[in-house]
C-alpha cells in the first residue's frame, strides 16, 4: 500500500497571534512553524502501520501546499520517517484552492490521511473536498486505522460512542486526536537521513479563488479579575447576573 | 508549577538566523523529548537522588549519544553545532542528564572512535550509541584532580595481558557502566587508555552518596585490584596526557553549550513569574532592581550564545583550540551559575522550592564549575595561552 499524509504548516501553538495594521493578514514575523498537530499524529500512525504490518505499507509520502519556507516542516516529516515529500509551490488560499492544488499530486495512493482541521484557520474542509476531487471515499472523525488483509478498518468517533467501519481502497481518512498516542520525535539519524530523501516541488494549477479574507478580529482582551470575599455573596450573585450575565 | 510547555528560549540577537533548518529540527526534537520525558519527573528524581535509568534507552533512541560519530558506527554523522544544541536542550532539563550524555559521547565514544582499533570501534560504538551499553571515563584519582599527570594508577605488561592496579574517584556513570575508559601509566610512565569491562575480576565500581549536586546523576569510584585486562583492550592511538585532554576538549565544548540551557530555563521561569507576581500594586518585573537582574541575564546569555556559535563554527572547521574551548567553558558555566542565583532571588521564597528549577540548576552547576577543569584552572589555561608562561606549577 502507498500512504500519503497531508502536512499543514502552522504557527507553534504557543505563538502570540498578531495581524498587520489593517487586520487583513496574519503577521508571520518571528513565528515558529510546526506540523499541524493532527497531521503529525496522522504521520505517526502511518509510521506505526508501516512498522507493524509486515510490509503491507510500501511507502509513506507527505505533501503540502506552501512556499519554500514551509520546507522545514516537510523536512521534519521526512526526519520522522516519511520516504518522500511533495510541495506545491503556492501561497495557501481558501480550502478549495488548497484541495485543488493537492488533487494534482494525490493520485495513485491507497490511503490518504488528512487532519480533521488545521490548528491555525480551523477550516476543516480540505480533506473532504480533496476526496471529492479525487473521486474516492472519505471517512471523517477517524480515531483508529488498522490494515488487515489489504482492507482498511477504521473507527470513527460519533456522538456518545464510536463506530467501526471497513473501507475499500483508495480512501481518505480524516483523522482526529486519538489516531496515535503521541507524535513521534525525530531521531538524530532520521534528521540526517532526511537530507537525502526526495522533496519534489510542483507548480500550482490555475484555480479560481472563491473565498477571500476580509479582516480578522482578535477576541476581546480578558478583563481584570474581580475578587469577592466570603461575606460578599450578594455582590457576587449580582455581578454574575447583571455584569457577566451568566445566570 | 511552571508550565513547561510554555518555555520560550530567549534569542535577543536573532542567533537563530545563524542556525540551519536542520539545527532547528534537532533543537525542537530534543526540547520536545525533555518536556515529555524529563521535566515532569526531574525534581522528584533530584530530590530522591535517583538517576532515571529508563532515560538511557530513550536518549539512545533520539540519538543523543555520539551524534557526531559516523553513521557506520552508530552515530548520526552530525556537525558540532548540532552536538552543542543537543547538550543545551538536555541541560535545560538537568545538568545530571547532560553529564550522562556528555560522558557517553565525548569521554567514551570519542576516545574509542579516535584512538581505538577497528575491532574496538565495531564492538563498542554501536551499543554505546543505542544506550545498550553505558560507558564511563576514569581520569581523576583521590589524590590527583587538577593535576592528572601525576596519577598513580598503573599497569604492567604480563606477556599475554596487562595487570592494572589503582583507583579513580568522582567518576560519572561509574556503577552503571559496562565499559570504563581508564587512563593509567605503563611501565615507562606513559599515560595510556584501557577499556576495562564490567565483570573483570578485581574491578569494582562503588557509588558515591551524599552529593548535594548532580543528584540525578551517578558518581562513584573505580577500583582496580590486580585486574587482568586483555591486550586487545588497550587504545593504540593515545599516548600521553594529550589523549584524555582531547576527550576533555570535546566534553568541555558540549558543556559550554549545555549550561546555556540551564541559564535559559532559570531566566524564562523567573521572567514569567515576575510578570505575574505583584507587590506594591505592580508586577515585580516593573521594578528597576528586578529589571537590572533580567537585563544583565539576557546580556550574558546573548554573549554566551554568540561565543558557542563561533566556537561551533571553528570546531566544525577543525580549528577550535583547547584554549578557546576552555575560555567558553569557564565563561558560560559562571554565567549560568550567576543567573541561577539571581533568578532564584527574583522569586523570593518561591524560588527555594522544587516547584521552580533554579535551586536544582544552581546546585548542579557547582559540579559543572568544578569538573572538566575547575574554574580556576581554566583561568590558568587562558593565562598560559596569552602570556606563553604557565602558572599551574
Ligand atoms: C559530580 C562530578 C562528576 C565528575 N565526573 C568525573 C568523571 O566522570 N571522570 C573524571 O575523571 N573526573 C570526574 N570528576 C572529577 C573532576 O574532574 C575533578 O573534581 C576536578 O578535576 C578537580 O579536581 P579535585 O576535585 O581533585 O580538586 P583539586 O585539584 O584538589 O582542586 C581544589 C581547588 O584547588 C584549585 N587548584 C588546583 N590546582 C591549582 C593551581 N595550580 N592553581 C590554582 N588553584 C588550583 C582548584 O581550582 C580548586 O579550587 C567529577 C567531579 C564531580 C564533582
Amino acid at each position: 500500500m502507498k500512504l500519503l499524509v497531508l502536512i499543514g504548516n502552522v504557527p507553534d501553538t504557543t505563538t502570540k497571534i498578531k495581524f498587520n495594521a489593517d487586520r487583513t493578514a496574519f503577521d508571520a514575523s518571528g513565528v515558529q512553524w510546526i506540523i499541524n498537530p493532527w497531521d503529525e499524529l496522522a504521520l505517526t500512525r502511518a509510521m506505526e502501520l508501516k512498522e507493524t504490518t509486515g510490509g503491507a505499507v510500501e511507502t509513506i509520502t507527505v505533501a503540502n501546499v506552501g512556499r519554500q519556507e514551509t520546507e522545514a516542516t516537510l523536512r521534519k516529516a521526512l526526519a520522522i520517517g516519511a520516504d518522500k515529500a511533495i510541495r506545491v509551490d503556492a501561497d495557501v488560499r481558501d480550502a478549495f484552492y488548497v484541495a485543488n492544488q493537492l488533487a494534482q499530486v494525490c493520485k495513485g495512493y491507497d490511503l490518504i490521511f488528512a487532519g480533521i482541521e488545521a490548528s491555525d484557520y480551523n477550516g476543516a474542509a480540505v480533506g473532504g473536498m480533496l476526496a471529492e476531487l479525487l473521486g474516492i471515499q472519505s471517512v471523517s472523525a477517524v480515531s483508529s486505522v488498522q490494515i488487515e488483509g489489504g482492507k482498511l478498518h477504521l473507527i470513527r468517533e460519533i456522538d456518545g460512542g464510536s463506530q467501526s467501519v471497513s473501507v475499500a481502497t483508495p480512501a481518505m481518512a480524516i483523522v482526529q486526536k486519538g489516531i496515535a498516542k503521541e507524535p513521534r520525535i525525530p531521531a538524530m539519524r532520521g534528521i540526517m537521513m532526511a537530507r537525502s530523501k526526495p522533496l519534489e516541488v510542483v507548480q500550482p494549477v490555475d484555480t479560481e479563488i472563491r473565498v477571500s479574507f476580509e479582516s480578522f478580529e482578535l477576541p476581546p482582551a480578558k478583563a481584570a479579575c474581580k475578587k469577592f470575599s466570603e461575606e460578599q455573596g450578594k455582590e457576587l450573585m449580582h455581578a454574575l447576573r447583571e455584569e457577566a450575565k451568566v445566570l | 508549577m511552571t508550565s513547561i510547555n510554555k518555555f520560550t528560549a530567549p534569542d535577543h540577537y536573532l542567533v537563530d538566523d545563524l542556525l540551519t533548518e536542520e539545527h532547528k529540527i534537532v533543537r525542537a526534537a530534543v526540547r520536545e523529548w525533555v518536556n515529555r520525558s524529563v521535566k515532569p519527573f526531574i525534581e522528584d528524581n533530584f530530590e530522591k537522588a535517583i538517576f532515571p535509568k529508563t532515560l538511557i534507552k530513550e536518549l539512545g533512541e533520539i540519538g543523543a549519544f555520539g551524534p557526531f560519530i559516523p553513521v557506520e558506527f552508530g552515530g548520526a554523522g552530525m556537525d558540532y553545532i548540532s552536538y552543542g544544541i543537543i547538550m543545551q536542550e538536555l541541560e535545560r532539563g538537568d545538568s545530571g542528564l547532560r553529564s550522562m550524555a556528555s560522558v557517553q559521547t565525548s569521554l567514551v565514544m570519542y576516545p574509542i572512535f579516535s584512538f581505538g582499533t577497528e575491532e574496538q570501534k565495531r564492538r563498542f560504538l554501536p551499543k554505546l550509541a543505542t544506550g545498550e551499553m553505558v560507558g564511563c571515563f576514569g581520569l581523576t584519582e583521590p589524590n590527583h584532580g587538577s593535576d592528572p599527570g601525576s596519577m598513580i594508577t598503573r599497569f604492567k605488561d604480563m606477556g599475554d595481558h596487562y595487570l592494572l592496579n589503582g583507583a579513580k574517584m568522582w567518576i560519572t556513570n561509574s556503577s552503571i557502566a559496562n565499559v570504563a575508559v581508564v587512563w593509567a601509566k605503563d611501565e615507562n610512565d606513559v599515560i595510556r587508555g584501557l577499556l576495562v569491562e564490567k565483570g573483570m575480576q578485581g574491578f569494582t565500581a562503588p557509588e558515591t552518596h551524599g552529593k548535594w549536586s548532580l543528584r540525578a546523576s551517578i558518581t562513584g569510584e573505580l577500583v582496580f585490584d590486580n585486574v587482568k585486562v586483555p591486550k586487545e583492550n588497550l587504545l593504540p592511538g593515545a599516548k600521553g596526557l594529550r589523549g584524555p585532554l582531547s576527550c576533555l576538549s570535546s566534553a568541555r565544548y558540549g558543556i559550554a553549550w549545555g549550561v546555556i540551557g540551564a541559564a535559559m530555563d532559570c531566566y524564562d521561569a523567573a521572567m514569567r513569574y515576575a510578570l505575574e507576581r505583584k507587590q506594591f500594586g505592580k508586577p515585580i518585573a516593573a521594578f528597576q532592581l528586578q529589571q537590572k537582574k533580567f537585563a544583565e541575564a539576557i546580556t550574558e546569555i546573548t554573549k554566551a550564545q554568540l561565543l558557542v556559535w563561533r566556537l561551533g563554527v571553528l570546531r566544525n572547521e577543525g580549528r577550535a583550540t583547547p584554549a578557546q574551548i576552555s575560555m567558553a567553558k569557564r565563561n558560560n558555566v559562571e554565567m549560568a551559575l550567576h543567573i541561577a542565583r539571581e533568578m532564584r532571588q527574583v522569586l523570593g521564597a518561591m524560588g527555594i522550592t522544587s516547584d521552580f528549577p533554579m535551586m536544582r540548576h544552581m546546585m548542579n552547576l557547582e559540579s559543572v564549575i568544578t569538573y572538566e577543569g575547575t574554574h580556576d584552572v581554566h583561568l590558568l589555561i587562558t593565562g598560559h595561552e596569552i602570556t606563553g608562561l604557565q602558572a599551574y606549577k
